[in-house]
């Protein structure tokens, strides 16, 4: 069977040219981390990437110009909708970043029930166009599941994670201030980015009037100092087309740049990882097969350990590609766990108003970050609810918009036009989603891409405990906005589908028990003990906090450890 | 007289050199035909744009959205981003408005002077807004709504808009949340 090694034909001397210490696949947000630290620890690291190259600054074609330079000021073409009819409804996709953004008619995947997915297939993948938003989960959440329980418990604590947190923000460059709030530690801060004066007002009134609660400074990659030779921000709130002052966070700025500079690294764009190759004698991964995405040639990679990082569902696909007569229903998936629990953020829900008594008040710049209110609910006795578990937090800001009404016609229209309009003060709110065993991911072997690959079919929904959650959203951003004195106050749902937050996670869960779960509290599968996987796949829930800085952490804490198994001979 | 003879009066009347040229000599007979039903905008065309955009922003102590090409804007904007449906609302748009003017001044829209434009244009702005009232979401959009809203877009998008009618900074290096305000600053483009 495919996937044997027994069944491969190994050209020695192609073995050992494409033989490494490691492969890394997948060269976003976590990957990038992988090969990284793999190269820094002395490892001839493999980074196979299923695009095209990005190059840092170089390739961000395009972010300097003005919006009168952009053939529609940076409106979206029809043409743009029906290539990428999905890619094109997020926030993001502009008409300078959409190149990185995936052909959804070259990418197809089916969706059992709606599920947006949004992609980047290039070096770099989505860190290039990321939120930015960076923050640690606390101990509440990762003892959550073990005391409700929802899904199956972390075989990590808040304490394991800790240090890593703090090793992964000082290279990462995070910026925030220490607010001491049990629900989102503090962490290793650039300098905060500033409130503006109305939301200064707002936390005040909050903090005020709702027990204390907390509207903080939002907490982002953004480098408001300088990070070795990144940065500093200039606040062009640009950082989706890519930032030619390198000033936030992605693999292409900081980490693959680290990664280079070992000497160690070999990257490999345009390599679709096919499957990871099985040893069942070793009981080990020999290596990967991947197919080269232009010349649909396919060629095997071997190495010591590989770290999968394809994103939640790139890393499903391949794990339940990669069958053998060990592994029938996949790579290490003799729980049956791979490809399920699948889980999202739910957002998309919130309220604004407007502002008054701030007309004297302007702002110069355009901040790339927002404010954030921490979870707030089920986090203390007194803030315990019925009718949901868990927790919400929101991000939002305050705005002072441009024109006066828009009415009429003339020079009456032109100078209401030119003044700056009224304040508004807008909160939207990320819950979590718990972990659903009937939430899955599985392969469509009946409807195959262009490579001969099957698609995914996304099987996805909120529950009850989201809907239910999702009314006190709603609700409780009226009641920040009126107690902040907001006026015309207007609540919102969308209603998103999901995979639309771009959180997606879940389907190859850390566990301590591999009857129920894929990888153990090191990220190791615990079927074979030389991958790992670091990516979204491997969380056992969501929590509400943005996951990427999550991701990073458990990415630096596993190659560790996987290196000094590897020294000590047990890999 | 043949066409080409009517386009050298007509350019000899005006002391210039006529802007859509081909236009004149393309064979239509109605000069109320000039505008254009497909999307193969002509010179005429984006003038006549030109003219509407100027109505709805004109020239005051900084330029209007004639100098800004906000007809050319509107043009591209109609091509590539519009779907079909409004694509046609625009097209038949352009020909209502001209028709509406006849109507009103029995003259082409591009014969009347900027004040009897301006008169036009109120009158079609109040009726979209009326429109816009009732409108449900699957209805199909006003053609003087579609119209004012790509002047706006176009304009304030413009170098002219966002430069000297409004303020931009390509590259602020800073943020200042509290920034003092007084009535007549200028906003920001973006």
């Amino acid at each position: 069977m495919p996937g044997d090694s027994s069944n491969v034909n190994i050209n020695n001397k192609a073995a050992a040219q494409n033989t490494y210490d490691a492969i890394v696949v997948g060269s976003g947000i976590s990957g990038g981390w992988a090969a990284k630290e793999l190269c820094e620890k002395g490892l001839k690291t493999i980074l196979l990437e299923r695009g095209r190259d990005v190059r840092h600054i170089t390739d961000y074609t395009d972010t300097n110009k003005d919006p009168w330079e952009l053939p529609h000021h940076n409106n979206l073409t029809q043409e743009d909708r029906e290539k990428s009819p999905i890619q094109s409804k997020c926030y993001a996709f502009n008409e300078v970043s959409k190149k990185f953004f995936v052909d959804d008619n070259e990418h197809p995947y089916n969706q059992t029930k709606p599920f947006y997915w949004i992609r980047g297939y290039h070096v770099g993948g989505r860190s290039l166009m990321w939120g930015r938003q960076s923050y640690r989960w606390s101990e509440i959440d990762f003892s959550e599941n073990a005391k409700d329980g929802h899904g199956v418990d972390w075989p990590i604590r808040y304490k394991d994670l800790e240090p890593w947190y703090s090793y992964v923000e000082k290279f990462a460059g995070i910026n925030g201030n220490k607010d001491g709030l049990i629900q989102l530690p503090d962490g290793e801060f650039l300098p905060a980015m500033e409130m503006n004066c109305v939301e200064k007002h707002v936390a005040a009134r909050l903090k005020e009037k709702l027990n204390g609660r907390a509207m903080i400074m939002g907490r982002s990659a953004n480098h408001t100092a300088k990070v070795g030779d990144r940065g500093p921000c200039q606040y062009r709130n640009r950082c989706h087309e890519g930032c030619p002052f390198g000033g936030y966070f992605s693999s292409n700025s900081a980490t693959l740049p680290a990664a280079v500079k070992t000497g160690n690294l070999t990257l490999r764009p345009y390599s679709i990882v096919l499957e990871v190759i099985y040893d069942k004698d070793t009981k080990k991964a020999k290596g990967v097969r991947i197919m080269d995405a232009e010349t649909m040639k396919t060629e095997e990679y071997y190495a010591k350990i590989v770290f999968i990082n394809a994103s939640t569902l790139g890393t499903a696909s391949i794990l339940l590609n990669s069958t053998s007569d060990a592994f029938p229903q996949g790579l290490g998936n003799s729980s049956g766990q791979v490809g399920h629990n699948l889980m999202d953020h739910h957002y998309g829900v919130g309220a604004n108003g407007e502002m008054e008594g701030f007309d004297d008040k302007y702002f110069f710049g355009r901040r790339p970050n927002g404010i954030y209110v921490p979870r707030f609910r089920n986090i203390s006795h007194d803030s315990m609810r019925k009718d949901y578990v868990r927790g919400f937090g929101y991000q939002g800001g305050a705005n002072r918009g441009r024109g006066r009404s828009g009415d009429g016609i003339g020079v009456e229209l032109k100078e209401s036009m030119v003044e700056p309009g009224v304040w508004t003060m807008g909160m939207g709110s990320w819950g979590e989603h718990l972990p659903y065993y009937e939430n899955k991911v599985t392969l469509n072997k009946d409807k195959k891409d262009k490579w001969g690959l099957p698609t995914l079919d996304i099987d996805c929904e909120f529950k009850e405990n989201e809907m239910k959650m999702r009314e006190d959203m709603k609700n409780s951003a009226i009641e920040m906005l009126e107690v902040a004195g907001a006026k015309n106050i207007k609540s919102f749902d969308n209603a998103p589908p999901p995979g639309f937050c771009i959180h997606e996670m879940g389907t190859a869960r850390m566990g301590k028990d591999p009857k129920t779960s894929v990888l153990n509290k090191w990220n190791q599968m615990h079927e074979v003990q030389n991958v790992f996987i670091t990516d979204g796949s491997a969380m056992a829930s969501s929590a509400c906090q943005n996951p990427s800085l999550t991701y990073m952490a458990l990415t630096a804490r596993a190659a560790d450890f996987a290196v000094s198994e590897l020294k000590k001979g047990n890999l | 007289m043949n066409r080409r003879e009517a386009v050298s009066r007509v350019a000899l009347l005006l002391g210039t050199a006529v802007i859509g040229a081909e236009f004149f000599l393309s064979g239509c007979k109605a000069s109320d035909d000039k505008i254009t039903t497909t999307l193969d905008f002509k010179p005429s065309d984006v003038a006549y744009l030109d003219e509407i955009a100027e109505t709805i922003i004109p020239t005051t102590n900084t330029p209007g959205a004639k100098a800004a090409g906000v007809g050319t804007f509107m043009t591209v904007m109609v091509k590539d981003c519009y779907d079909e449906k409004n694509q046609k609302i625009f097209l038949e748009g352009m020909s209502k408005l001209d028709e509406a003017c006849h109507k009103a001044h029995d003259k082409s829209f591009m014969s009347v002077t900027p004040e009897q434009r301006k008169a036009l244009l109120i009158t079609l702005d109040t009726e979209q807004k009326e429109y816009n009232k009732n409108k449900k979401k699957e209805d199909p959009s006003h053609y003087f709504s579609l119209m004012k809203q790509l002047t706006l877009l176009g304009y304030f998008t413009s170098k002219i808009g966002a430069t000297e009618a409004l303020r931009y900074e390509a590259v602020p290096g800073r943020y200042d949340g509290c920034m003092p305000y007084k009535k007549g600053d200028r906003a920001w483009a973006t």
